[in-house]
């Protein structure tokens, strides 16, 4: 399918605002700025943006701990994040939620979430209501490989199937689950094919490619919109970080980051092909550069303004019995 | 008044709630029953019946039944309550808690708070509790308790018709997610139910029988167990005032604290085991903000810290009965410093 | 002779009855009339009165015993009535069951539906008789708030007491809520009922529909009696209506319904519990905000009959409570002072607290 200018030019600078997005949060979080700890997303920016690239505002999906990206992709306010992030007053969930709660339903992100596996129940019944309600609306499920393994995952496609729900499950295999090789723990080696045991359409993409993912994906929202049921993508990607900001990352092979940095890089290749192609020039894509610069910088001066929550926020958004 | 079974008053309230709003829907195993089957729809309507017949009504897109599969099951309405559904899910067996709890703990129950607010997750959890049909240790337990110390989950344990049905619509349209126990001996239990639609609030305890004496609060069966065991000690001149909690969250504390500042004495008791239970909570509760009032130590009558026994001799001895309700509270109303 | 005095069966669910106090002792004699003793009921705590003259020999059911209707409470013999002839009369007593309790071929007195203007109403008949007693309960009322009254006025008469809407298990709808609305619902029940007269009964507001019907239809009213009428002055207790209004758990409806009687332990638990009861109904939250707001806006009364009243030609008597804290007795001056009965020590319930007086002045003004 081909994309038009404006298409690119949004796509672009979404998977830039991740990138500089976790960038300063690796450093905001060296400095020790960021409570808590943060798992970042860079490096897998094509396969967020190649799948929410096709999704409104009443689409939902959920999230991983890793989930900054989705949620950039899926048009959470940047400043709102890095307030959350930060801890302060005007985050996106007041301070309460952090990085592995980022929530905004308003934009349909369901949340990231610090439970691997916890999603995917919730995707289908978000595809429920839609189903149910007769919106039209779908519900994507973004997991990585460790939670392919999960249950409740599972579970989830299984019903899936059964109710014919319109969800699409996206697998991201980054290839670790924390510190072990995805090769160890996906028993099967194929994520994608034992999505298909579950009788869904499953495709594998290229995670670097954010061309392929975006075609992927358009099928499988395109059929499960159509009322066509559930789909499996598992997307092959990788992370420049570690399993979490400040991971030592023992078990990575030598050189094997500055290798996917230089040879692996979703961003390069999405500037080389577009160039090349002529459907957009080195300018315009700088000029994007710029404008996200600024767009983060300012995030974190307003986050580290910000006011911590007030103490009284301990207590509400709960019933507190006693 | 029309008398009426917990199981009519439970279907009267989901009946008049799916047609007052079109997004409730009820999601589980076998709720209509019967999916793929020669036989067809409507097979069972849950285990006991409860939701038999709404399929007629609200068609296989409002009773849905799903595979055996709690965590998709809770999760799934977990999620559709949060877009916009309000789900009655059920988990057939409390026991199988331990199979999807976390879309429940971690999940249902934090979104509005860790969301700082902004998440409203209608939705409710039937599910069956109570020993007595020797069902054995994975089909009888009563784990309240463990639903109430979650913070973000309200809890229903009602003890009557009229209530399943007043506190069931209060449920579906509370904007938390609410589990609802319902005691398994308890569904042909009648009383007098209107055949209107009428709420009863969360955190409002019944107080079933006045008395001066000794405060029992009971849950569920027990309060059956505790007016009897009242029964038999009004006629030796020692009057209980039974209070059901009715919710255990929120629970209404001033209602208990009251009658125990009356009458100095408390009797809990409580299906549940006896460790970490609401008897302890609310043993507590009075230590902590009556005890100047207490006149005698509070005693719990619960079942003991084991398993529920199979075998029907076992599983009376565990369960609390009115002899030993009132063997307690003679107990507590004879003590003398 | 020897005669038993039982537990009595008032309204259409006491299955039971607690015995409060004794107000005449063993050896006591008495008139007809007198107060014997008290009984906690679902409502309020009321008195029984002796049918007739006699003694009381002994009391069988002790303060604070709790009996089910018809049980032996006391024994009534003339004093040189030797001990083993009552030993025997007691335990030879057979408690009767009740005709509408257990057996099936007798009919109970049980509320009947009447489809009025579009709404469901209730309303309970009792009795047969020429002219019927129509009775009309007041603001958040229902059927129970004749029980001390329609049972005993319906030996010899016909009685309707009817359920108006938004109130007790009739419809919730009551449209505009205001005095038009409900006086249009009753003629129309009465045409339904074929009722072309009847003495009319009315409490608080349903005196003054009472009133508002005795105006615009004089021919169909044989007598009028007016328990605490609304409609005889601007002033109304308007903290109680705003307390009965908000109330939802039984704290509050406890303190609500308190302002109603002149002694406030005669509010018993069941009587809250019903109350709650019909206040969580949905549709009863905002059929009772139109009521109140049609006809007792920012605390004061919205209607106005004191010149219907005195320009009305049907025999009338107004009966008030003394002690009435929801409207003011001061409001019977409207009326001519022949025609006032103000209770003594008695509240906003004049034929609860006192059901034999208001009961025999009802009587007495339909004979």
């Amino acid at each position: 399918m081909q994309l038009s200018h404006e298409a690119l030019l949004t796509a672009y600078r979404s998977m830039v605002t991740i990138r500089r997005f976790e960038e300063r949060v690796q450093e905001e979080f060296s400095k020790g700025g960021i409570p808590g700890f943060v798992h970042l997303y860079a490096g897998q920016e094509a396969s967020a943006v190649g799948v929410c690239s096709h999704l409104g505002p009443r689409d939902y999906i959920a999230s991983t701990h890793r989930g900054h990206g989705h949620s950039i992709a899926k048009g959470c306010d940047v400043t709102g994040m890095m307030l959350e992030l930060f801890a302060k007053q005007g985050g996106l969930c007041g301070g309460k939620g952090g990085s592995m709660h980022i929530a905004d339903l308003d934009q349909g992100m369901l949340g990231a979430n610090g439970i691997v596996g916890g999603g995917p129940p919730l995707v289908i019944g978000a595809a429920l209501t839609a189903k149910t309600l007769r919106t039209g609306n779908v519900a994507v499920s973004f997991t990585g490989d460790g939670g392919s393994n999960q249950g409740t995952t599972f579970e989830a496609m299984n019903m899936a199937v059964v109710l014919q729900l319109p969800a699409i499950f996206v697998f991201e295999n980054n290839g670790y689950g924390e510190y072990t090789a995805a090769s160890y723990a996906v028993g099967c080696h194929d994520i994608a094919g034992r999505a298909a045991g579950f009788g869904m359409p499953a495709v594998k993409a290229n995670g670097d490619d954010f061309f392929d993912v975006h075609e992927a994906a358009r099928e499988a929202i395109e059929r499960a919109r159509g009322g066509g049921g559930p789909s499996a993508i598992e997307v092959n990607t990788c992370r420049f970080y570690g399993h979490h900001s400040g991971d030592a990352q023992l078990y990575r092979g030598k050189d094997e980051v500055k290798r996917l940095r230089d040879e692996r890089d979703c961003l390069k290749h999405f500037r080389r092909r577009v160039t090349e192609a002529g459907l957009l020039d080195a300018h315009q894509l700088d000029e994007v550069d710029t404008g996200v610069a600024n767009l983060i910088e300012q995030a974190v001066v307003a986050a580290r303004a910000g006011e911590p929550p007030q103490s009284g926020a301990l207590l509400t958004d709960v019933y507190v019995s006693y | 008044m029309p008398v009426k079974t917990m199981r009519q008053a439970l279907q009267e309230a989901l009946a008049h709630e799916m047609r007052r709003d079109p997004t409730v829907v009820i999601i589980g195993e076998d709720v209509s029953g019967g999916a793929g089957t020669e036989g067809g729809r409507d097979a069972a309507g849950g285990v006991l019946g409860v939701t038999k017949g709404l399929i007629k009504e609200f068609g296989e897109s409002r009773v849905i039944d799903t595979p055996i599969t709690e965590s998709a099951i809770m999760g799934a309405a977990a999620g559709a309550a949060v877009t916009g559904l309000r789900p009655v899910a059920e988990l057939m067996f409390s026991d199988f808690l331990g199979v999807c709890f976390d879309q429940i703990f971690n999940q249902a129950a934090k979104f509005r708070y860790m969301f700082g607010g902004k998440a409203r997750t209608p939705l409710v959890i039937r599910t069956m509790v109570g020993a007595g049909r020797s069902a054995a240790a994975q089909h009888s337990q009563s784990p309240y308790h463990i639903f109430t110390s979650v913070p973000g989950l309200k809890v229903v344990v009602p003890s009557n018709a009229y209530d399943a049905k007043g506190l069931l619509i209060q449920a579906i349209r509370d904007d938390d997610p609410v589990v609802f126990c319902e005691h398994k001996l308890m569904y042909d239990l009648r009383t007098e139910v209107p055949d209107e639609a009428y709420t009863i609030p969360f955190g409002e305890a019944n107080v079933v029988r006045e008395g001066d004496d000794v405060t029992v609060v009971a849950l569920a069966r027990m309060v059956h167990y505790a007016l009897d065991a009242a029964e038999k000690l009004g006629a030796e001149g020692i009057e209980c005032e039974i209070i059901d909690p009715r919710t255990t969250s929120p629970l209404d504390e001033d209602t208990i604290l009251d009658s125990v500042e009356r009458t100095g004495r408390l009797v809990v008791v409580d299906e549940a085991t006896p460790r970490c239970s609401m008897a302890t909570d609310i043993a507590a509760l009075v230590a902590d903000r009556a005890f100047s009032a207490l006149k005698a130590p509070v005693r719990r009558v619960t079942a003991p810290h084991t398993p529920v026994p199979f075998a029907p001799s076992l599983e009376k001895l565990y369960i609390p009965d009115p002899d030993r309700i009132a063997a307690v509270v003679r107990e507590v109303h004879g003590f003398v410093q | 002779m020897i005669t038993a005095i039982t537990m009595p069966k008032w309204g259409l669910t006491m299955t039971e009855g607690k015995v409060v106090q004794w107000l005449k002792q063993p050896g006591a004699s008495f008139a007809a009339g007198d107060e014997l003793l008290e009984i906690e009921t679902s409502k309020i705590t009321n008195v029984v009165e002796a049918d007739g003259a006699g003694s009381l020999i002994r009391i069988v059911a002790p303060e604070g015993s709790t009996l089910p209707i018809g049980a032996l409470l006391a024994v009534v013999a003339p004093p040189e009535t030797a001990a083993a002839e009552i030993d025997a009369f007691v335990s030879q007593f057979v408690v009767v069951e009740p005709a509408d309790t257990g057996s099936e071929d007798v009919a109970a007195p049980t509320p009947r539906e009447l489809e009025v203007l579009g709404r469901t109403l209730r309303f309970l008949e009792l009795g047969t008789g020429d002219v019927p007693v129509l009775l009309l309960h007041g603001f958040g009322g229902d059927l129970n708030t004749w029980m001390f009254n329609q049972p005993a006025l319906c030996s010899d008469r016909r009685t309707l007491a009817l359920e108006l809407p938004g109130h007790g298990l009739s419809s919730k709808d009551v449209g505009s809520g205001d005095i038009t609305f409900f006086t249009e619902v009753i003629e129309a029940a009465l045409a339904a009922l074929t009722v072309e007269r009847a003495h009319f009964v009315g409490h608080s507001m349903g005196g003054a529909l009472a009133l508002a019907l005795a105006a615009r239809r004089p021919e169909q009213i044989a007598t009028l009696s007016l328990l605490a009428p609304a409609g005889l002055g601007p002033e109304i207790n308007g903290a109680f209506i705003d307390a009965f209004m908000r109330a939802s758990r039984r704290k509050d409806a406890a303190e609500a319904l308190q302002y109603l009687v002149h002694a406030s332990s005669s509010i018993s638990r069941a009587m809250v519990e019903e109350f709650l009861r019909y206040k969580r109904l949905d549709g009863v939250a905002s059929a009772l905000e139109a009521v109140a707001h049609a006809w007792f806006p920012q605390g004061r009364q919205a209607v106005d009959l004191t010149a219907s009243l005195r320009a009305l030609s049907t025999p009338v008597q107004i009966i008030w409570g003394s002690g009435d804290r929801i409207i003011p007795v001061a409001h019977s001056d409207a009326a001519s002072p022949a025609a006032v009965h103000v209770l003594k020590d008695v509240g906003h319930l004049p034929h609860m607290e006192k059901a034999g007086e208001v009961n025999r002045l009802l009587r007495a003004m339909m004979d």
